[in-house]
């Protein structure tokens, strides 16, 4: 079955979807995350959803749960590149994404997962 | 009301899910929807043949390019000859499912659409029409 890459960059874990997910793709990818993060002791996780045209609610509870379970492992997921339609549909199809941390794109997104790094080395020279 | 285009696709696997979302965007395109009503009308799409699949045990959906005057627009009409739904009412209200969804499908798509019907026999099937017209 085909599985979508995960990137190892530091302590975060990047994410770029690029192809039109079918739904066993999205549940896939949210247990390599999962047990991706455990594996290398990620602190962030950046998914990259630009090229992705719609996120319909299974999508969209698929990153709910992604962001949710990544925080209870102790790391931070950040969506990053949400189109400005698909912003638009998500919130009159009644999904606000709560739970999910977004940014603008990568480098804003990457700046929030380092910003959190930054914490943690701190605490851990202490 | 005059077509100019219709398609039929079979809906058995999340497979065709996503066939249905790219068939769907090609016919907005001709349409000519704009890029967020085009967004709409694919995530309703999505929505409502994944109901198909999930709770119709597949069907089909047939995709019609419609004229109104000088009007155009996209409809699409979803068929299952599934369990049915019993309560109808209850079936639109967000949050309510019988599965293990998040219970926005159907009235999601709703929201997402200028005009939507919905028919539903228990024993014989469900079919879900929606349309979005070029504003």
């Amino acid at each position: 079955m085909d599985r979508i890459p995960i990137l190892k960059l530091g302590h975060a874990l990047l994410v770029t979807i690029q192809v039109d997910m079918h739904d066993r793709l999205a549940t896939a990818l949210e247990e390599d995350l999962t047990s991706k993060i455990v594996a290398v002791g990620a602190k962030g996780v950046l998914i990259d959803i630009s090229a992705l045209e719609i996120v319909d609610s299974f999508m969209g509870r698929m990153l709910d749960n992604i962001a949710a379970v990544s925080r209870i492992l102790d790391a931070e997921t950040v969506v990053v590149g949400m189109r400005p339609a698909v912003a638009i549909t998500l919130v009159e199809l009644g999904l606000s994404l709560s739970g999910v941390k977004t940014a603008l794109n990568v480098e804003r997104g990457m700046a929030l997962i380092q910003s959190r790094l930054e914490e943690f080395n701190a605490d851990d020279e202490d | 009301m005059p077509t100019t285009r219709t398609d039929r696709l079979d809906i058995r696997s999340s497979d065709d899910v996503v066939k249905v979302r790219q068939q769907t965007r090609t016919m907005a395109v001709e349409a000519g929807l704009s890029l967020v009503d085009q967004t709409k009308i694919i995530t309703a799409a999505s929505e409502l043949a994944r109901n198909t699949l999930d709770y119709g045990g597949g069907g089909e959906i047939c995709l019609e390019v419609i004229h109104d005057g000088s009007r155009r627009g996209l409809r699409l009409t979803f068929e299952d000859r599934g369990p049915g739904i019993a309560d109808l009412a209850q079936a639109m209200r967000d949050g309510f499912t019988t599965g293990s969804g998040l219970g926005l499908g159907l009235g999601g798509a709703k929201r997402l659409s200028n005009e939507f019907s919905i028919e539903s026999k228990l024993g014989i099937g469900t079919k879900v029409t929606i349309a979005r017209w070029k504003a």
